[in-house]
């Protein structure tokens, strides 16, 4: 709060159609972003088919924290931040395995795959010390929607599906394109680091503006079906469902086109075995409906990319230091889908990627650009005269519209502001 | 098993292929550098480790023939901004070896070292990498059936790659 004026800081740098610069770059701000957004949210961490056996792990992160998502013996995900409650230590140094317990190298200490405190060395030292009471921190809450294992460092709370609200229905969209209901995560992540600030990343996902200029170059070469749902005359829609999560919904583009499998390029014909699965799976009409729509394009604030074929899980590091962590969605019960899911992440994403390695050089690009002065304002009034309710209630828009940014930035500042 | 005389003969004219090669590459000689290719090449950088299964887990790059012409192509339309402007590039080749003992009429196994430095709008960046080389004489020429690119810091986040490695 501004003694002088009354006016909360935050009030005079998000406004409804411009943001300031200094929200990017700003060291004190990123700060308090990890306290208020990465530390107190929930942030999307892991997927369960990533531990599929008892004593699975893999390291995982929020924000700059080392989290190690464990599956216990009883089949239950914990997630342990990867410091031993001894003298600081990093007690997992591997990306992933199989242990029931992890020993710190440094004085021998070892915990449970649950975090429970099992032994230290020479225990005589540690004479009438009650063990519980120096277990490995955990992430305060731990919550799974349809597989993906989100975390919120605040004892209280949203839930998980309150935090979600409307977007939890594109989640469930995702799952419907396999013919066995499930997303699995198997592939092996792609690490990207950007210099340059994580709300570039965040904002460009639903940026529908961008793709017909940035990636002209690809689209010019490959035939892609891709530039035109981002063109003047497409019925495509951009959302804003609150909580800071939005999408682009290029089901109307997809639905003129009333073709099986046209969202992804190819066609029924082409995964025979795919086809067949799914109609099998949910009966003619419903596999063909769902074949049509697609996958979603969704953002869940503030790091989980859906973006149709692929998952990015967006990691801040430093106020001008991030990592697009990416892999190919794959579909439980759907292996030739899965294949090329698999050859078209490679080729588009990751720091090679034909679009990432272009939209990566934007976010650099604006990093630098906004420690320019003049003007001190990110505009993002795009569609703001035109933007309208649909019949959920939530604020639709053009596809190129900057109803995304606006409804995170308006998400952003309610964090952001004390209670 | 080749003569010593033969044996040097080759050595020397795989140095210069893979000198000829990473010039090409530096001076951003596209078309120039597609040509060094089989009808049926494979550009591979894989990600998180040297010995990943590239059909099951992702890869930096894994391009077949079509895919790494594409990958040509879009350099080629000055618009692929990540290199527009270009990157300046000079990277040493080194620690050139012949990896079979005995080569007959097959693709030549060929590895070397390569130590890349970049400089581009974000900053300088150093990169190091095993490659290992398929050749094959096509047409009296030799040629890349394959060119396996391992980063030394494949495990890490790296930033964006957008030269021809």
């Amino acid at each position: 709060m501004n003694m002088m004026t009354g006016v909360s800081p935050w009030e005079r740098l998000i406004r409804p159609d411009r943001v300031h610069g200094s929200l990017y770059t700003d060291p004190e701000i990123f700060e308090a972003e990890l306290k208020n957004i990465w530390y107190r949210t929930w942030v999307y961490v892991g997927h369960e088919s990533e531990v599929p056996n008892a004593n699975d792990y893999v390291v995982k992160s929020i924000g700059p924290q080392s989290v190690i998502m464990t599956r216990d013996e009883q089949g239950k995900v914990n997630l342990l931040l990867n410091r031993c409650s001894h003298r600081g230590n990093q007690v997992c140094s591997f990306e992933r395995g199989n242990a029931r317990s992890f020993t710190c190298p440094f004085h021998s200490w070892t915990f449970a795959n649950d975090g429970r405190l099992v032994g230290y060395a020479f225990p005589d030292g540690y004479e009438g010390q009650d063990k519980s009471q120096l277990a490995l921190g955990r992430v305060t809450r731990v919550e799974s929607y349809r597989g993906f294992v989100f975390g919120s460092f605040a004892a209280d709370g949203l839930t998980l599906k309150e935090h979600l609200g409307g977007a939890a229905e594109t989640i469930d969209r995702l799952v419907r394109a396999s013919p066995e209901g499930e997303v699995e995560i198997t592939a092996g992540f792609l690490k990207h680091r950007v210099k340059a600030n994580w709300k570039f990343i965040l904002e460009n996902e639903c940026d529908g503006y961008h793709p017909a200029f940035v990636h002209t170059s690809i689209f010019g070469v490959a035939d892609s079906m891709i530039g035109k749902l981002y063109g003047g005359a497409s019925t495509a829609l951009t959302r804003d469902y609150g909580n800071g999560h939005t999408e682009i919904d290029l089901r109307p583009e997809f639905r003129k086109r009333d073709a099986p499998m046209s969202w992804f390029g190819t066609s029924e014909e082409r995964l025979p075995d795919y086809t067949a699965r799914m109609k099998a799976a949910y009966g003619d009409t419903a596999a063909r409906e769902i074949m049509i729509d697609g996958t979603p394009h969704v953002m869940i604030f503030p790091n989980l990319f859906i973006a149709e074929i692929q998952m990015f899980v967006i990691q801040p590091l430093g106020v001008d230091d991030s990592v697009q962590h990416v892999t190919a969605l794959q579909f439980k019960g759907a292996p030739d889908l899965n294949r090329r899911l698999r050859q078209q992440t490679m080729g588009s994403v990751g720091p090679a990627g034909f679009l990432l390695a272009d939209d990566s050089e934007m976010y650099e690009r604006c990093h630098r650009g906004v420690l320019a002065r003049n003007p001190e304002w990110i505009f993002l009034g795009r569609g703001e005269k035109r933007q309208r309710q649909d019949e959920l209630g939530f604020t639709v828009g053009h596809v190129t519209d900057e109803v995304p940014s606006r409804g995170i930035w308006t998400h952003y500042r309610k964090l952001m502001e004390p209670a | 098993m080749l003569s010593r005389e033969s044996s040097a003969t080759l050595m020397s004219a795989i140095t210069a292929f893979l000198y000829r090669e990473a010039r090409l590459q530096d001076e951003h000689q596209y078309e120039a550098w597609e040509k060094l290719w089989t009808d049926d090449g494979v550009y591979w950088v894989p990600a998180n480790g040297a010995d990943i299964d590239p059909e099951r887990q992702m890869s930096i790059i894994y391009d077949n023939r079509s895919r790494i012409a594409l990958r040509v192509r879009q350099l080629m339309t000055g618009k692929h901004f990540t290199q527009t402007p270009q990157s300046n590039l000079r990277r040493l080749i080194s620690n050139i070896e012949l990896m079979d003992e005995q080569p007959d009429d097959g693709d030549i196994a060929v590895a070397s070292n390569s130590l890349i430095f970049e400089s581009s709008l974000r900053d300088d960046t150093l990169w190091a990498a095993r490659n290992e080389y398929r050749l094959r004489h096509v047409d009296g020429e030799l040629r890349m059936a394959s060119k396996k690119v391992i980063l030394v810091n494949n495990d890490k986040a790296i930033y964006t790659l957008s030269f021809l490695v």
